[in-house]
Order: structure tokens, then C-alpha cells, then sequence
């Protein structure tokens, strides 16, 4: 995974990075914005475009359907959702981006177990962010959705020991972790940390009440852009590397400008439910 | 640490800036519709999906490669759709 791309793949990468750094940039102001968000696609359809020309890729006729089939459905919920439902839509999609990273760290992982090859510690823990990013990214959105779509109550939910339990879970993580990166080749280990990173996720989203959902989501967007990074470590990509980045760098702007624009402050509406000082608002 | 892995670092390390740097005084009418365009963009785990489902053999690795590269699409041509979807509104908002 650690060879050089073909020159023209690498300069499609940086035309790519450009257009999407320009969207990004129309899309912060109205005059411009429909405009940025068409810049942005045409750039994702380049990467995607010079990815397929990959020597290693030689699987083309499930890729294509793969991309055929995710096309019409994403085409379809796009059209279908009503306007007044857009926040858990974005929800939903968000999700499912950071299912896609963490599917690739656990992809890569097993296709290393399987062949017996060896796991540098770099890539190791590349797979370990990856997937608890992209799980907690795709557990926390659903959780989110659900909220918003009137699935679940979006009163915040608290229980006793609640707090334990967190940091339990985030102490298994970083055990867990630590021993993998001792013993790479565990698999028992490895599919606990995927089901620990899950469970972070919908711990991390619980507690919000529901008119805080459109700030979570947009932090959980930026999460995804994280996710997406560490899968551009896992398998050395550069695009991915540049494109999580940016989406990670600008969603933390974003989610900060959110709350300021509500008059909060990111840690009440993350830790209001416990009693930190923002409940009242 | 391997000579790629510094590479790929400051890669991050300096387009994360370029992140932070980009996104300044939106007003909040483009709050929701910039969340979605970038929602878009980080559906560009395609890419790694694409590469990890690459072989061409039936294993694990390929298939889950293969419902990752559904998922992200989904996420990529939604996204990008359904922000278009919201931009178009606020123009027709703003001529009637």
C-alpha cells in the first residue's frame, strides 16, 4: 500500500484538493455557495475518477455497481426527504461516511490477518483512530437521526452511573488498544474495540436533548472528515488525508460558529445534561 | 517512524489549517447547507473503500470494502444533492 502512485493520479489528487478547498470557500458566502457546492462535486468526481485508474484496483465491475447502486439510492433519499427534514438527513448520510471509514480500517485489518503480514505499529494505530472515529461517527449520527425524525424522544437521557460507564468504556478502549498494539494479529480484541467505539457513540449522543441535534451533527461531520483522514493513513492516501482534513479542520469552525449563533458554548450542549452549568439555558 | 508517514503528516497537519482557515463569518442562513456540502466532501472515504475492495477475489476485506464504497456514494451523492436541493430554496425564497 506504501508505493508511489502513478504521477497523473497524484496530479488529479491535488486539482481535486483545490477545487474542494474553492468550494469549501464559496460555499461560506450566499452569492457564491450554489456554485462552491458544484465545484466541490466536480472535484470528488475527479478523485474518484483517478482512483479507479489504481493498479491495485482491479475489481472494476463490483466497484462500478458499488458506486451505481449507492448513486441511485443517495439520488433518491436526496429527492425524496421534505426540506423541513434536512438536518436528520444530513444526519443520516453523515453516518453513513463514518461507517465507510471504519468499514475500511476493518477491510484493511483482516486482509492483513489474512495474508500473515506483518502490522507496522504506524498502520496499527492509523486502524485503531479509524475505527473508533468512524464507529462513534456512525452510531452517534444514527443516534442523532433517530432524535430529530421522532424515532426516539429527544429528551436527553441520563441513568445512574452513566459517567462510570463512559469512562469504563473509554478505558477498554485505550486498553484494548494498547494490547493490539503489542499483539497486532488479535481479532477477538480487534472486533471489541469496533463494538466499544459503537457503543461510544450512541453514550456520546444520548445525553443531548434533541434542539441541540443540528450542533452534534455538524461536529459529527467533522468527526466523519477525521474518520476519513485516518483511512487515508490506513491505506496512505493522500486525497483522503487532505479531504478529511479540511472537513474535519472547517466542521470544528462550523460547529463553533453554530453555537455561538445560539448563544451556548460547545461543552453545555455536549455536557449540559450533567449538570455542568448550561442545563438552565 | 517511516519517511511516508512524516510525509502524510504534514499533509494533514497543513491542510487541517487550510480547514480552519477557510471557514469565516457565515451567515447563519448557510449553517445548515455549508454542514451538508461538507458532510459531502468526507464522503471521499470512497476513495479508501475503492482501494480496499480493489483485489479481484471474493474475501471479507473485498466485501466489506464493497458495502463501504455503497455507504460512502450514498453519503457523497446525497450530500452534494441534497445541499443543492437547499441552496436552490433560498434563491427562490429570495426572488418571490
Amino acid at each position: 500500500m506504501t508505493d508511489f502512485l502513478p504521477t497523473g493520479i497524484q496530479l488529479t489528487y491535488l486539482v481535486a484538493a483545490s477545487l474542494f478547498i474553492l468550494g469549501l470557500k464559496k460555499l461560506g458566502s450566499p452569492a457564491t455557495a450554489r456554485q462552491g457546492n458544484v465545484v466541490a462535486a466536480v472535484g470528488m468526481l475527479l478523485a474518484i475518477a483517478a482512483t479507479l485508474l489504481d493498479q491495485h484496483v482491479l475489481n472494476f465491475e463490483m466497484i462500478l455497481l458499488g458506486l451505481a447502486i449507492g448513486s441511485v439510492l443517495g439520488a433518491i433519499a436526496a429527492y425524496k426527504v421534505q426540506m423541513t427534514d434536512m438536518p436528520q438527513m444530513v444526519g443520516l448520510l453523515n453516518g453513513l461516511g463514518g461507517a465507510a471509514s471504519a468499514l475500511v480500517a476493518v477491510a484493511e485489518f483482516w486482509r492483513l490477518l489474512q495474508h500473515g503480514e506483518a502490522i507496522s505499529i504506524d498502520a496499527n494505530i492509523s486502524m485503531l483512530l479509524d475505527v473508533l472515529i468512524g464507529g462513534v461517527t456512525f452510531t452517534g449520527s444514527m443516534v442523532a437521526f433517530a432524535k430529530l425524525q421522532g424515532i426516539m424522544s429527544g429528551a436527553p437521557i441520563t441513568f445512574t452511573l452513566q459517567q462510570p460507564i463512559n469512562v469504563l468504556l473509554l478505558g477498554s478502549y485505550v486498553v484494548g488498544s494498547a494490547f493490539l498494539i503489542v499483539a497486532p494479529h488479535n481479532l477477538p480484541i480487534f472486533l471489541a474495540i469496533v463494538t466499544v467505539s459503537l457503543v461510544l457513540g450512541v453514550m456520546f449522543v444520548i445525553p443531548i436533548g434533541g434542539g441541540d441535534m443540528p450542533v452534534v451533527i455538524s461536529l459529527l461531520n467533522s468527526f466523519s472528515g477525521l474518520a476519513a483522514a485516518a483511512a487515508g493513513f490506513v491505506v496512505m492516501n493522500n486525497m483522503l488525508i487532505i479531504a478529511g482534513a479540511l472537513v474535519g479542520a472547517s466542521g470544528i469552525i462550523l460547529t463553533e460558529i453554530m453555537c455561538k449563533a445560539m448563544n451556548r458554548s460547545l461543552v453545555s450542549v455536549l455536557f449540559g445534561a450533567f449538570g455542568t452549568g448550561g442545563s438552565a439555558s | 517512524m517511516t519517511e511516508a508517514l512524516i510525509a502524510a503528516l504534514f499533509v494533514f497537519v497543513l491542510a487541517s489549517f487550510t480547514g480552519f482557515e477557510v471557514i469565516n463569518k457565515v451567515p447563519p442562513t448557510l449553517h445548515t447547507p455549508l454542514m451538508s456540502g461538507s458532510n459531502a466532501i468526507s464522503g471521499i472515504a470512497v476513495l479508501g473503500a475503492i482501494v480496499a475492495s480493489g483485489a479481484k477475489e471474493w474475501n471479507l476485506s473485498v466485501i466489506l470494502g464493497l458495502i463501504a464504497i455503497v455507504l460512502a456514494t450514498i453519503n457523497v451523492v446525497g450530500g452534494f444533492l441534497v445541499t443543492d436541493r437547499m441552496l436552490q430554496m433560498f434563491k427562490k425564497k429570495a426572488s418571490s
